[in-house]
This record gives C-alpha cells, structure tokens and sequence, in this order.
C-alpha cells in the first residue's frame, strides 16, 4: 500500500508509536521510515543513542524510546524528513508536533495555520509555538506546532498558503 | 602534447572522487570538464544525501559538490581543464581534447572515464512542446540559475528523480499538480514519496501521459490509467492544466568516448541501457581506460562517488604507485558498494551486476 | 520567472547584462546560460523545426539533446543551454537549419 501511494499505513505508524504513557510523559521521536535503504545518519546524530546504531546500514531505524527526550536533532538530520518529534505532555489541551519544513514561506512563532495529514488532507490548525533555525540543523527549520491531542499522530505538514508574509 | 599519469574525463561525483584519490596516493592527474565548472550534478541537489557517513550521508548534495570541488582546485597533483570536451582517445593513446576552439592533445597512462549518463525520453503526441523537459533540466534551471521552468507542473515518473525534483520544484515556488508513474508501485524511496504526498501531491500509478496540450508551448497534459499489461483503460482520461511537464524517466550512460576508443559495450536493462563491459574493479576491455559512475551504470551519487575512488585507486595501482594502500583503498571502496547495495533495493543493481560477470 | 526567495539555496548573479532577442532589448546575468537569461524574461520558444515549422525549446538544458539551437550573434547552431551571456549579445529563433555566417 505504502508502495503504491507513498503515505504509511496506521499499521506502520502504529509501529513507529510508543506506548500511551510515553506520549504523555514529554517528548518524543517517531520515525515514519519503514523501508529498508541504505541510509544511518540517524543512529549517528542521536546525541543521547537513542536510535540504536546499524550494523547493516540497510536495517530500518530503531529506538529506544526511554533514552529519548525529543530534542528533535534527528528530525533535522534524517535526509528523508521522515522523523517528527511528539510531545503530549504540553498541556491538558494541547499536544505539541515537531515537524521539519525546508520550504518557503517559514512561519513565525505565533502563526495559526492549516494543518495536513500524511497524504496532505487538510485536518484542522496548528499554532506556531516555535521555530528552531540554528546553524546546527543546515537549514532544515523545525516547526513546533501546538495541535489538538487527538491530532498529535497525524499533523505532519502545513499548508503553504495558511502561512502569512 | 600534456603528458600525464592519469586522465579523468568528467568532474563530478565519480570524476572528482577518483582525481582526489589518484592526487592522494601520488598521481599526476588532470581532470577534464566540459562544463564550465566541476561538480557534475551534485551542484543541484539541494537534498540531504543518504548512505552512511563515508559518503557523507546527511550532508546536502550541493555541498558535497563545493567541499569536493574546493579540495580539488587546492591539489597540486590535479591540473583541471574546463570548457574542455574530450572528442576522442585514439589507439596510440593520445586523447584529444577541444578546449574553447582549442585543440589539445593529452597522452595518459591511464583514462579514466567518468561522463554519466543523459536524460531519456518518451513518445508521445506533442512531447516536442517548449515546456516539456528532463527532470535534470528543469533541476539545472532551477538551482543552477535560480530561474523557474514554469508554475505549473506535472512531474512524469516516480523514480528517486522525479520524486526529488518535484519536491524541489516546491522549494522553488512552482506548483506540482500530479506525478504519474506507470509501474504499479513507486520506483524511489518511499522517503521522498511521503515527503511530497504531504505537500498534497498526488501520485497516481500505473498512469502515464497520452499527450501534451498547447499551440507553442504547453497548455496542458492529458494522462489515463494503464491496466496490469500497461494498456491504457479507455475513457479514463484526465486533462491537468499545467505549462511544465518533466520527464523523469531515466537516464542513459554517456558511453561515447568509451566507445570510439574500441571498448565493448553491452545491453543491460538493470543497469540502464548500453554500458562498457567492465570488471569488478572498473577495467573496460581496452587497456588503460577504466570507467567510474553512472557511465557504468546508472545508480546514485554515493555509489558514483564511492566507484571513482575505486577507478582513482586502481588506475594508481596499475601505475605501481603506494601499492598497498591502494589496494587497502580498493578494498574499502568494494566493501563501501556492498553496503549500499546490498539491500532491497539494491537488486535490480545486483542483477544488473551478475548479468554483466556473465558476458564478460 | 525569477526565483526570488529559496529556502537552501542563494545565488551571486554577478553583474547585470542587456542582450537582445530578435531586436527586443532585455536584461540577464553574465553568469548565466542565454536559455536561463531568455526563460527568466518568460521566453521559452527557442526555434523552430525544419519541415513542419513546430516550435520547440530546451529539453535537456546540459548540451546533450540539440533542441535549444538558436541562433547567436550571426552563428547558428548555438547551444544556448550552456553558453554563457554577454553584454550586446544577438539571439535570434533559429528557422530550421540555420545559415552560416557570410
């Protein structure tokens, strides 16, 4: 399915999700990378290992969901963008997404915008909490988004047109 | 007459990794770019690359490009030649070279050719339209001189290629309206797929395009869906109105100089089309010249990169040079290609490969 | 159809040329092709086919495919896709084969 359409499955974002408490302890990254290429500069930027080193660089990634703590470097380092950061501990409201943008226009902090699933449907809005663009992430922004809890397993992107200036 | 150790024909991936190599171990080298400057296609690709860090996974193509070319001006043991094209390499060794109108004669004791492949294309009514381009072309225009191929797009082939493109066509500002791809499944990684599928790009397969729309440019495309034998289901026509399309539909190996210099050459569908027949360590079957990149068959950058440092390695070897760290070299660089394609979707490269040691 | 804002990448364009295409003035970059300089002025139809007059443009945009031949400063056959621009410079459509320069 995922090879006709390019948009994973529940069953493959169920395999990248961690437990219901560990959503809501704080941050965390789910990497929605469920094919096998050759490709680790994910187990090499974790600075905490999290995501376990490869011996095949083949393997599909795998994390340690408890020595994470969302950071989000590795949203910016997987050159597949396939990475997001989740944090449902952000308020009784709210969950907070981490989404990597390399388009313009970049939002600013404060921006509410229209959010987009997986395949790009339009699902509701998101406020931008932050957005990190320091040397170190290579121009790979990192959007933080606040969202709906029962949102935070599918807002993966932004409409383009919903970002003023 | 340039007298020399080893000369590379093409400056990018393959070519800049092998003259690097070649420089390090001792080798007199001159590398000859028919562009205006080195870099080949890592200049336009403004996409993190993939492999592990010895191809430096992570970092963008286009920085690969200037890290490489900037380590290459710097070397003293590498003479580079630009706006210079290769015309031929005769039996007594000597290659000819046409440098702005200028005719020069090289004499190598080893070649190395590394000139890539070029863009295919498909038939179909009007595809001759100003506005429908290669895939590389429209990544040329685009990030080389910052001008966009047109507004509105519909990308041909889902292949790594055409994936890329469109998400850089995004970057750009340009609108994508639809990839279509006539294989049933999406032929890159699945990666670059989500990627733009998020975007709310459609990518409908076992579609291809019918005909193109327009009077001098084009206007608009007309796509239909293609059954399980790739005929096309009557009456499922769609019209996109889009003035750019792009053909992302594969590339074919540059084999030219390779073969005016009585190297032979071989049909492999996996590998793309015509290539030179080449050993595991990049030998054609004429003396002296190796091959290196897409030239060899059509694959990715990393493993272009990772063949020039084989073909720089060998080609010193042969010349007798810093013998044991050239083969400790040669070594890595096959254990490098294993990695990379020993995967999944590394077969159709493994099969290629095995059909190749069978002609040999 | 310049690209005027990018998210990764910037470009030193260099200093500004005037050329002209069939008598029209224009303005370009001299760091880039004659086919980027025209496509950046919206000008995509390059020349046209010998026998059935078709319009036709780039398609490779890298010298390989000869479908950008115009006609430069009095020599036809240029590959305007990767020749460079240069101030005062005269493109002109090509029709068909093209003529040599007297």
């Amino acid at each position: 399915m995922l090879e006709r359409t390019g948009v994973p499955t529940p069953d493959h974002v169920k395999s990248a999700t961690p437990s219901e408490q560990r959503l809501k302890q704080g941050g965390v990254a789910i990497i929605e990378c469920f094919q096998e290429i050759p490709c680790n500069p994910c187990s090499k930027i974790c600075p905490r290992d999290a995501i376990l080193p490869m011996e095949d660089i083949n393997e599909k990634p795998r994390i340690d969901f408890d020595k994470c703590n969302g950071c989000a470097i590795c949203v910016s380092g997987c050159p597949g963008l396939a990475i997001f950061v989740v944090d449902g501990s952000y308020s009784e409201e709210e969950a907070l997404v981490k989404l990597p943008w390399e388009f313009i226009p970049v939002p600013k902090k404060g921006d509410v915008v229209k959010t987009l699933n997986r395949a790009g449907e339009e699902i509701g809005k998101g406020r931008v909490v932050n957005v990190q663009d320091s040397k170190i992430f290579d121009r790979t922004r990192i959007i933080h988004l606040a969202v709906p809890h029962d949102q935070m397993m599918e807002v993966r992107s932004i409409d383009r047109r919903s970002i003023n200036g | 007459m340039i007298n020399t150790q080893i000369a590379i024909v093409g400056g990018g991936p393959a070519g800049l990794v092998a003259a690097l190599t070649a420089a390090e171990l001792g080798a007199k080298v001159v590398l000859i770019e028919q562009d205006s400057a080195l870099g080949g296609q890592l200049v336009k690709q403004t996409h993190m690359f993939f492999g592990s860090e010895k191809q430096y996974a992570g970092k963008r193509g286009v920085d690969i490009g200037l890290m490489l070319v900037d380590k290459v001006m710097k070397d003293e043991n590498i003479e580079v030649l630009l706006d210079a094209t290769a015309m031929g390499y005769y039996p007594d060794g000597v290659l000819g070279v046409n440098q702005l109108e200028k005719f020069i004669k090289i004499k190598p004791e080893k070649l190395v050719v590394a000139t890539g492949a070029s863009e295919k294309t498909i038939a179909f009514p009007n595809n001759d339209l100003p506005g429908v381009y290669g895939a590389g072309a429209v990544q040329t225009l685009m990030n080389v001189s910052g001008v966009k191929p047109g507004n509105k797009v519909l990308m041909v082939g889902a292949g790594n290629i055409g994936l890329i493109v469109s998400y850089q066509l995004m970057q750009a500002g340009v609108e994508v309206v639809a990839i279509v791809e006539g294989s049933p499944n999406i032929g890159g990684y699945l990666v670059h797929a989500s990627k733009v599928r998020r975007m709310g790009v459609p990518i409908l397969t076992s579609h291809t395009i019918v005909e193109a729309l327009g009077e001098t440019e084009v206007t608009g495309a007309v796509i239909a869906k293609m059954d399980e034998n790739w005929n096309i289901i009557e009456g499922s026509e769609t019209t996109y109105e889009v003035d750019t399309i792009c053909l992302a539909v594969g590339l074919s190996p540059l084999t030219e100089l390779v073969s005016q210099s009585g190297a032979k050459i071989t049909y492999i569908g996996e590998l793309s089309g015509y290539i030179p027949i080449h050993n595991e360590e990049l030998e054609t079957t004429v003396d002296n010249v190796y091959v290196a990149g897409d030239i060899a068959g059509v694959e990715e950058a990393s493993s272009a990169m990772v063949e020039g440092k084989l073909a720089g390695a060998k080609a010193a070897l042969d010349l007798g040079i810093k013998q044991e760290t050239a083969k400790r070299i040669i070594n890595e660089a096959h254990e490098e290609l294993a990695q990379l394609r020993n995967g999944p979707v590394g077969e159709r490269i493994r099969e290629g490969i095995r059909k190749l040691g069978e002609v040999r | 159809m310049r690209i005027e804002n990018h998210p990764i990448l910037k470009w030193d364009k260099g200093k500004k040329v005037r050329f002209f295409f069939e008598g029209k003035e224009l303005e370009g970059y001299e760091t880039e092709t004659i086919a980027a300089a025209l496509h950046a002025n919206g000008i995509r139809v390059l020349r046209e086919s010998e026998e059935l007059h078709r319009p036709r443009g780039l398609y490779c945009a890298i010298g390989n495919c000869s479908s950008c031949l115009m006609v430069v400063d009095g020599v036809p056959n240029v590959r305007v896709c990767v020749v460079k621009l240069k101030e005062g410079m005269q493109v002109q459509k090509q029709l068909g084969k093209g003529e040599l320069p007297k």
